[in-house]
């Protein structure tokens, strides 16, 4: 074991592993965390935090990681490189796992372009690729990025996204390949619509190993109407939604679409439990959380394992 | 080149009405080739302003100069006849040059009549496209000629990010995906292999990072 | 007063449309308003946006380019080039306070000579419409200043 992560004890344990995330709130109210994070209890095996996610200020991360923490579940602290350069990103990765957090995840973020600071400097003076080559030159030299030593380096279990879907398509397992070079543990992948598609993508990613090298967790959304999945289909780069799952959600009444959609996300954790290299489930339920229980419920996924 | 555009008409005006001359001066280098602070358009500005401040009733005297280049002070050396005569001077040359006047003519108020935008290379007639940051580490060599710094909107080093979508930036579909073109160009070169070479962490020192920058030659310098 | 207002108008006819056009109005006896002075260019694509500058500068109530018919231009795109710069100086009038309108692309083929007379009445009576250039004004009134 590289870590004391929960997620990493799950996954090497074999069992099917179940993520979720919560949005932090756009304000100081603990308990929006506090009641997002109670309905994933017991449902899930950590909570992704999100870091100023689609580019808006919200309470940070790691703030709300550490609430997470103190309710004595498992959060996974996600870190973009859009807002700090390595200084600052270093420093909360010590500050973090000080307070208790040993799992993050590496991402570049959402550029501000999409957010409510527009105007705001872009930093990136790091991608996620070389994020992951920081934390885990952190966690197995004991070296910060800059090359001193560090004084009781923090151990954190590293994770990643992928995107299967974005283009150029050919890359997308060479990136996943890149990353695991960089030395990822897990990767969370973007929500999975086109079932196809991912099992090609995942194809490729077994043909060349990758799939022993890192634990994939296959990303799920459940959709709550069709009007979220037209948008999704139209207006979310990177994201593939076939047209049959749209005319799907279209199919059914207004009020019985959430339920639809429900239906659609567990006969899709069905179906990818069955595809070789998938290690588990990311449930990204955007404000609803309520749901997930149920999803992981039906999906034959409960109890989650004891530690 | 260095390439700009022009400030607003309200802007310059805000900045230049309490004076009575102004010495108007343009460049002769980039912003005259991208159109925007050559003769031409010294001439225009001033034109402009003219008919401005007489519809206020008040007559500006503006004198038009254009520099051979205005970021020399060789050059710039050549305003010292005129600056007698002005009472602030106006810049059409990018920021450069703005500092080169305002360094040699102290005692002068010198305002800019243009943004300075970027490094950019002309795409077609009247199109200009960022091309360079002047990181001051040059990777074109091993990105296929394509520069990620200059040209991906978040600068990744190992991209391509999730939002590359038929080719364009996920920001702007206008904008080209910088590493959907370095993948192009690397697989015409039969370079494939090369994007899954991880760049590393980029040492910022030779950027603006690392404090302002100055080049000595030593043989060329006295 | 406006009643006594006489648009001063100042018109660059390209030699190989505009300017013929006006020539044949003339020897037909087509009649056009003598408040527009011609000048007649090689193309219009010669015309500069400083020339345009240049005349409200001087005291024009109002300017137009006149030029080939689109594809016809006797320098392929001289007339379009026109058009731009044309449009550049509406932006940069409008930009100092004064109506964008007091300049037009006009295009017309060099046996248009009704045409010539009519765009020359319809833009006088459009510019007569606007009333003075301020510049017009400003001139005369430091002119007096300056007398005075």
């Amino acid at each position: 074991m590289k870590t004391e992560s929960r997620l990493e004890k799950v996954l090497a344990s074999g069992a099917l592993a179940v993520t979720s995330e919560c949005g932090p709130p756009r304000g100081a109210v603990p308990d929006k965390v506090k009641e997002k994070a109670e309905m994933l209890r017991g449902c899930v095996d950590v909570v992704n935090v999100t870091d100023n996610q689609t580019a808006m200020v919200r309470m940070s991360s790691w703030g709300a990681s550490v609430i997470i923490k103190q309710m004595g579940m498992d959060p996974v602290l996600q870190m973009v490189t859009r807002d700090r350069n390595r200084l600052a990103m270093q420093a909360d990765i010590i500050g973090a796992y000080s307070l208790g957090i040993n799992t993050m995840l590496c991402l570049s973020g959402d550029h501000p372009h999409f957010g409510d600071h527009p105007q705001a400097a872009n930093v990136y003076d790091l991608d996620s690729v070389q994020l992951i080559q920081t934390v885990v030159k952190m966690r197995d030299e004991g070296k910060f990025q800059g090359g001193k030593d560090i004084d009781h380096p923090p151990k954190m279990f590293v994770g990643a996204a992928a995107n299967p879907f974005a283009d150029p398509f050919e890359l997308r397992v060479m990136r996943l390949a890149k990353k695991v070079k960089a030395g990822v543990d897990f990767i969370q992948t973007q929500c999975i619509y086109n079932l196809d598609k991912f099992e090609t993508w995942m194809k490729g990613v077994c043909q060349r190993g990758l799939h022993e090298k890192v634990y994939i967790l296959a990303g799920i959304t459940p959709m709550k109407s069709a009007g979220m999945a037209r948008y999704m289909k139209n207006r979310v780069p990177g994201m593939d939604v076939p047209d049959d799952v749209v005319k799907r959600m279209e199919s059914v009444p207004k009020e019985q679409q959430p339920e639809e959609g429900i239906k659609i996300a567990v006969e899709s954790i069905q179906r990818l439990k069955e595809v070789k290299g998938v290690a588990g489930f990311h449930i990204m339920a955007i404000e609803w959380e309520e749901k997930v229980r149920e999803i992981v419920e039906k999906a034959g996924l409960l109890p989650r394992p004891e530690l | 080149m260095i390439t700009a555009v022009r400030k607003s008409i309200e802007e310059i005006i805000a900045c230049v009405s309490p004076y009575d001359r102004i010495l108007l001066v343009g460049c002769n280098e980039c912003v005259s080739v991208c159109s925007v602070g050559g003769r031409k358009e010294v001439a225009l500005l001033s034109s402009a302003l003219h008919m401005h401040f007489l519809k206020q009733g008040k007559t500006m005297d503006i004198r038009e100069m254009t520099l051979e280049r205005q970021c020399d002070p060789e050059y710039v050396e050549e305003l010292v006849n005129y600056m007698d005569g002005a009472d602030a001077v106006l810049s059409m040359a990018c920021g450069c040059g703005v500092q080169t006047i305002a360094a040699r003519y102290r005692e002068k108020p010198v305002f800019p009549a243009v943004n300075t935008t970027f490094m950019g290379a002309s795409e077609r007639q009247g199109v200009w496209s960022e091309r360079c940051q002047g990181c001051g580490d040059c990777v074109l060599g091993i990105t296929g000629g394509i520069c990620p710094i200059a040209r991906c909107s978040k600068r990744l080093m190992n991209g391509p990010c999730g939002g590359s979508t038929k080719g364009k930036c996920e920001i702007d579909a206008n904008i080209d995906c910088a590493w959907q073109l370095i993948w192009d160009r690397l697989k015409a070169l039969g370079l494939e292999k090369r994007i899954e070479d991880i760049m590393e962490a980029k040492d910022w020192r030779t950027s603006r990072d690392g404090g302002p920058r100055t080049i000595t030659r030593e043989d060329l310098a006295s | 007063m406006t009643d006594a207002f006489e648009p001063e108008i100042v018109a660059f006819c390209c030699h190989y449309c505009a300017y013929t056009a006006a020539d044949m109005a003339g020897s037909k006896r087509i009649s056009y308003p003598p408040n527009v002075k011609i000048i007649r260019v090689p193309c219009t694509g010669k015309v500069d946006a400083i020339h345009i500058m240049r005349a409200f500068e001087k005291g024009a109530d109002g300017v137009y380019v006149a030029g080939c018919l689109e594809g016809d231009c006797h320098f392929k795109t001289g007339n379009i080039r026109a058009a731009h710069r044309v449009r550049r100086v509406q932006a940069l009038l409008e930009e100092i306070g004064m109506e964008g309108g007091r300049v037009e692309m006009i295009t017309m083929s060099a046996g248009m000579g009704e045409r010539f007379a009519q765009t020359a009445r319809e833009f006088t009576e459009k510019i007569r419409a606007l009333g003075p250039s301020p510049i017009r004004d400003a001139i005369r009134q430091s002119g007096r200043r300056a007398a005075g």
